[in-house]
């Protein structure tokens, strides 16, 4: 079976899918047809005015040129965890641990959809299907179609170490699509944390099923390769006392969209979603966009959104942010923060935060503030004798302390601080 | 050490001129207070002294050991060993005391060539000397004057003073919003830190502070200008009667 998608000439589409199992196909040419209705994204869309889809969408990526990290340790090297390595969205089964952990069954998306049956059917593409609404991911849809590896996770227990997935770019034209799907059963417990440059463009979808009780945590390092092009999209649900959390830090890179749907549909849940990003429009173009949609459909559930971006020479920030309330969701407690830090008058900050709530009992806040660094605290630390530069980095890390302050495990934070006070300092020179 | 020779500053952004030839020595481990009426330009003087932003030098000069320092950036008039205990300390969310101290302590060591201290040593010194200051582990370990009651921040100051050895230390009110205890506890801190090679410059209202840190010259500020000059005693003259006399015998 196959469906035609209309996509103009020059563009990516959903004609050529990966050949796959029974339903994984089944899944794909659902996809396919979805796209075909949608349309790809365009500047007229309510969500899309402010980042550029054309690079995403083009038929071929730009090139990228790899990055010479120049022997720096991969972010998280420090951290007891299983690794997973993907070379420009191919698996490297010598790099990577074998697929086995304490509670844990791991298969590669590709291995799983060859099956005739297999229990992400109940995922694959679904969880991304219900993110529909309230507003269209169409490249999430293209990517549900195209996606030609992954990482299909279901957690049963509470495995010691998290899950890692280590992305690796060495061609400068790989157009990478990964679809990853977690299901984290009832009172499991993961900690998944990904890294490193992808591809020279990168589209990623990760659908995380939270059960009842079960916690997942996520951590993602992106950066500091400087000419990705990435749309990443998390589609979350997440069961009664459970717990999902996601952090996201970024630097450098061309374009750099991550979007995330997070539906709470069981009573007492928390949701998490956080973001610190770095940018610097001098050495390349830096824009970086946080789309957030977080659906409350029961009662008593918390969700907390904080965004932190620090801005300069051009570099552009968009975050895009919704908490929306269905009249059952009694008790909720949302509250959404985005800020960012603007170096110098060159770079711009916009944004959209949005609440729409139809139940009565509920404590929602969302705000958004652009500034720039206070004087009165620079001045006091260089009275200090601290260099305003280094000052200047110190005020920098205060701001995204919030934001960080959003990972729960310790070290996992003390690796993310750590490492956004390196590349700081090394930018210092 | 420190020479004022007729400083004239206004204020940047407006047509208001705030110091009007002030003149000043202060010699190598002397002490020197300066009272005068609020408003007179004190905390202009030492703003103006370590660099702040905001103010325009119209006429005049000041140097510390020869050095001309208005030309200095904040923090090269920090490593050349100026040090501001400041009258309004400033809170600094998300940056912790400690990280703050060892990077100012480390960026002036650097300044100065010399190498910076190891994590191990840093921790020693830190600790001996706040424990002077009876400043607790929690006082180190939160961010940088946030939540922290007056007299805190006030020995706070204190405590980043004796971590830099400064050679020219000005204090702005630092004795303002102090109970007698916390009052104790700066002055010996600052008492501590007095040396033939270290100078002080003390901003105060009251005589208070100064039965505890004792100066050798006392003088007095009035509308942007140093009106006299004297002895302890003239400290213990404005403690009993005011500014109102000096003032009036200034304008006869
Ligand atoms: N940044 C400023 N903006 C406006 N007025 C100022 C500023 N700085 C100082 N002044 C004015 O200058 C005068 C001297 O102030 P200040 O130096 O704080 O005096 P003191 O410390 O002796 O009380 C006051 O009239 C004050 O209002
Ligand atoms: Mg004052």
């Amino acid at each position: 079976m196959s469906t035609a998608v209309k996509t103009q000439a020059g563009q990516i589409s959903a004609d050529a899918r990966p050949a796959s199992g029974a339903w994984a196909a089944e899944a794909r040419t659902d996809a396919a047809s979805r796209l075909a209705a949608m349309g790809l994204p365009t500047r007229r869309d309510e969500y899309w005015k402010w980042t550029r889809p054309d690079s995403l969408i083009s038929a071929a990526p730009a090139t990228a040129e790899v990055f010479d990290n120049q022997g720096e340790p991969l972010v998280f090297h420090e951290i007891d965890r299983l690794k997973l390595v993907f070379v420009d969205g191919v698996f490297d089964a010598d790099a990577s641990d074998d697929l086995e952990g304490e509670g844990l069954e791991i298969e590669r998306l590709s291995t799983a959809s060859e099956k005739d049956i297999h229990w992400a059917k109940d995922l694959y593409g679904v969880l991304e299907t219900a993110g529909q609404t309230p507003v269209q991911s169409p490249l999430a849809v293209y990517n549900s179609a195209m996606a030609t590896d992954g990482v299909v996770v279901r957690v049963t227990g509470k495995p010691t170490r998290p899950v890692s997935l280590i992305y690796r770019h060495e061609d400068s034209a790989s157009d990478v699509i990964l679809h990853h799907v977690i299901k984290v059963e009832e009172g499991a417990t993961l900690t998944l944390l990904e890294n490193g440059a992808a591809a020279a463009r990168f589209n990623q979808v990760t659908e995380v099923d939270v059960a009842k009780g079960a916690e997942f945590h996520h951590v993602r390092a992106q950066g500091r390769d400087h000419d990705r092009q990435a749309i990443t999209h998390i589609f979350a649900r997440v069961d009664a006392e459970a717990t999902f959390k996601s952090f996201t830090m970024t630097v450098n890179g061309k374009l750099t969209r991550n979007e995330c749907v997070i539906d709470i549909i069981g009573d007492d849940a928390v949701a998490h979603i956080a973001g610190a990003a770095l940018g610097d429009g001098a050495e390349n173009e830096f824009h970086h966009d946080d789309t957030v949609f977080i659906t409350h459909d029961a009662v008593a559930c918390e969700s907390r959104q904080v965004f932190k971006k620090v801005l300069k020479n051009g570099a552009k920030g968009v975050f895009q942010g919704k908490i929306l309330v269905k009249p059952d969701a009694q008790k909720t407690d949302g509250y959404q923060k985005s800020q960012s830090l603007l170096l110098d008058d060159d770079a711009s900050f916009q944004a959209k935060p949005e609440l729409e709530i139809y139940a009565d009992d509920v404590i929602c806040s969302h705000g958004s503030t652009t500034g720039a660094i206070d004087e009165e605290a620079l001045f006091y630390l260089r009275s200090r004798g601290v260099p305003t530069p280094i000052a200047t980095d110190l005020l920098v890390l205060a701001f995204l302390a919030d934001a960080i302050e959003e990972i729960e495990d310790e070290d996992i934070a003390a690796e993310v601080t750590g490492r956004l006070d390196a590349w700081l300092t090394r930018r210092r020179g | 050490m420190l020479k004022i020779n007729n400083l004239h500053v206004k204020l940047e952004e407006e047509d208001k001129r705030i110091l009007k030839g002030v003149d000043l020595e202060v010699p190598a481990g002397k002490v020197h207070a300066i009272m005068g009426p609020n408003g007179s330009g004190k905390s202009t003087l030492s703003y103006v002294l370590s660099g702040r932003d905001g103010y325009e030098v119209t006429e005049g000069d000041a140097t510390l050991d020869g050095e001309e320092l208005l030309d200095m950036e904040p923090e090269e008039r920090a490593a050349a060993g100026l040090f501001l205990a400041f009258q309004y300390p400033v809170e600094i969310p998300g940056v912790g005391n400690m990280t703050f101290l060892r990077t100012a302590v480390n960026a002036q060591r650097k300044a100065r060539g010399e190498e910076e201290m190891s994590a191990a040593d840093f921790l020693k010194f830190v600790r001996a000397k706040a424990k002077d200051l009876k400043i607790d582990a929690d006082m180190l370990k939160r961010p940088v004057n946030v939540g922290f009651s007056g007299g805190e921040k006030k020995r706070n100051e204190i405590l980043q003073m004796a971590m830099l050895e400064p050679k020219m230390c000005i204090l702005d009110e630092t004795d303002s919003g102090l109970d007698v205890d916390a009052m104790k506890l700066v002055s010996e801190g600052v008492n501590a830190l007095r040396d033939e090679g270290r100078s002080f410059l003390v901003i105060t209202h009251y005589q208070r502070l100064l039965d505890h840190i004792k100066p050798d010259v006392v003088h007095i500020m009035a509308a942007g200008r140093i009106v006299k000059s004297g002895g302890p005693e003239l400290a213990l003259e404005v403690e009993n009667n005011g500014y109102a006399d000096i003032l009036a015998e200034i304008d006869a």
